[in-house]
């Protein structure tokens, strides 16, 4: 019996394997192998028309940070690199905390709706989740360029003398950012807080708790795997965004995506693209770590 | 002191909700109604018109450019369907193995990494092959798809099958079923729904995929949203906007779909 049991065992672990196979070969291909090269390109040194020559250097990192003196190698910590990075920082946590403000209110009242209103309201977030983000983005750019509606209407009221200048600046790849990333903050945001135990908001207000001291103290903290999730969902993707500052910020304003593209584009500095790449993924990394340090309390579910 | 008031009620919160959501759909309209614009202009009504749909629907990039994307969408989406069916049925069915942790955390790497990284690293990798072999076709583009559709295919069909009553498939083995049986008269129907969700958020998540498509392409090899960049980033025209609209209908009709199937299927 014991051995028919092991039998049984090694064959459904080996069907177990077979059938996840085709699924970790797609991806690791697809993905994983992927990074794994430009692991390597990081630590090599520039061809002379793009690729890269097989000699190991550290240049590539040390360039993310640092500009080398053509004279006398020495080296100075990079304007233009800093800059980028610290917009592309300053532009996505903009953006998470913006999204954060407006998408927990909206997920509250969707959570306090009935439950048919409710799968409307959530109907509403995915509608435009889903639009493909070429067409959002360029809706914004038609709603805020110089002859857009916004500053057409202005005119017209005779609020503005001259079109206010938004298309093109850092605001309008924020706004831009905000539009495309909001529904990933109140879908995670509503689903912690539908699921939120009513009881405790009741005893809170029967122990006279100002709402506002309930929300503070009690729905806030309940809510937070939500609101750390959803942080996370908009901060990994408008990190890293390519579109936006393309089509918002005409090009001039440079997010680390762009600056990441031109090393490929016209750069011709595969092992800088790969470096800054890298460094895009340690920023993503660490927002990681902190989210499942502190979002996911309840730990992974089998399945 | 009322205390439904509490629980429903946040003071400005309801004011919030309803500027998120006109926020939400303001552009989106705009950009819609201009499509139908007689004139050039993003900002003045000309009158209303077809000419822009006209225009998008005899351009020949125009035409290219869908067939590349549907056949991608299509190819990729079945591709990461049946990948990601094999595998959910292998990590929900039994008991948790040495190493699930670790292919669960295979499946999700296209979520974590920034796809710009992902896209820059298959221009890499792609340009490297196409030195090699000299081959150009698609299917650099179809990997590539593949693989970033597969935790969107992969999430719903895990889903179904967590929700799914497992002694239904008990039941059927202890009637002597053949495992393929009890899969293929048991199984297989409980979970389509789940497939069939998976199947269209992957279709979807392909159709809409600038950033990785930009990267892999070659000449030649536009899709519809790396065509639409190519355009705006040159002037924006109303043929764009006419292509937007058409876009937009198909993924809304899809997204419905999902709803639909959602809907329909909870009961069980």
């Amino acid at each position: 019996m014991a051995s028919l049991e092991s039998v049984r065992s090694k064959t459904d672990s080996r069907t177990r394997w077979l059938l996840i196979s085709p699924a970790m070969l797609v991806v690791i291909v697809g993905a994983i192998a992927p990074l794994l090269v430009i692991v390597i390109y990081s630590f090599l040194t520039p061809g002379p028309t793009g690729g890269v020559n097989f000699a190991p250097s550290f240049d590539a990192w040390t360039r993310v940070l640092f500009d080398r003196d053509l004279f006398d190698d020495a080296l100075t910590l990079s304007g233009t690199n800093l800059e980028i990075l610290s917009r592309s920082l300053l532009l996505s946590l903009v953006t998470t905390f913006v999204c954060l403000l407006v998408g927990f209110p909206t997920a509250y009242f969707i959570a306090t709706r009935s439950t048919l209103n409710r799968e409307v309201w959530l109907l509403l977030v995915t509608v435009p989740f889903w639009t493909n983000l070429l067409i959002r983005t360029f809706a914004i750019q038609d709603l805020i360029r110089n002859e857009g509606i916004i500053n057409t209407v202005l005119l017209k009221a005779g609020l503005i003398a001259e079109p206010l200048q938004m298309l093109f600046t850092n605001f309008a790849i924020c706004i831009g950012l905000i539009y495309v990333y909001l529904p990933l903050m109140i879908l995670p945001v509503y689903a912690s807080l539908e699921r939120l135990d009513r009881n405790l908001l009741e005893a809170a207000s029967d122990l006279y708790a100002h709402p506002f001291k309930v929300l503070l103290e009690v729905i806030v903290p309940l809510a937070r795997p939500g609101i750390v999730a959803g942080s996370i969902l908009v901060f990994i993707p408008a990190i890293g965004t390519y579109v936006t500052p393309i089509l918002l910020g005409g090009g001039r304003k440079l997010m680390i995506g762009n600056y990441i593209e031109l090393q490929f584009g016209q750069g011709r500095d595969w092992p800088f693209g790969s470096a800054l790449s890298l460094t895009l993924m340690g920023i993503v990394m660490v927002a990681l770590l902190v989210y499942i340090r502190h979002g996911d309390t309840h730990g992974h579910e089998h399945g | 002191m009322a205390k439904n008031f509490l629980v429903t009620h946040q003071r400005g919160f309801s004011a919030v909700a309803v500027t998120t959501f006109i926020f939400l759909y303001t552009p989106l309209a705009v950009a819609l109604i201009f499509a139908f614009n007689a004139g050039t202009s993003a900002a003045k009504w000309g009158g209303f018109s077809l000419r822009w749909f006209q225009s998008a629907a005899n351009n020949q990039q125009v035409i290219a450019a869908s067939i590349l994307s549907l056949k991608l969408a299509v190819i990729s989406a079945i591709l990461a369907t049946a990948v990601s069916t094999f595998a959910a049925l292998a990590m929900t069915r039994g008991p948790k193995f040495r190493g699930w942790t670790f292919t669960y955390g295979i499946i999700s790497v296209p979520l974590m990494v920034p796809e710009i990284v992902t896209a820059v690293a298959l221009l890499v990798v792609s340009a490297t092959f196409r030195g090699w072999t000299g081959y150009t076709g698609l299917a650099y583009l179809i990997v590539a798809h593949t693989a970033f559709c597969v935790p969107f295919a992969y999430l719903p069909i895990r889903g179904r099958l967590q929700t799914m009553d497992i002694s239904l498939e008990r039941a059927a083995g202890d009637l002597y079923a053949s495992p393929w049986n009890a899969f293929r008269f048991i199984t297989m129907p409980l979970l389509f729904p789940g497939i069939l969700a998976g199947f269209i958020l992957a279709f979807v998540t392909s159709l809409d995929d600038v950033v990785i498509t930009e990267f892999v392409k070659t000449a030649g090899q536009d899709t519809l949203p790396t065509y639409m960049l190519g355009q705006v980033r040159r002037t924006i025209t109303p043929e764009v906007n006419a292509i937007a609209a058409v876009f937009f209908a198909i993924s809304l009709a899809l997204v419905i779909c999902i709803y639909a199937v959602n809907q329909r299927t909870k009961i069980n």
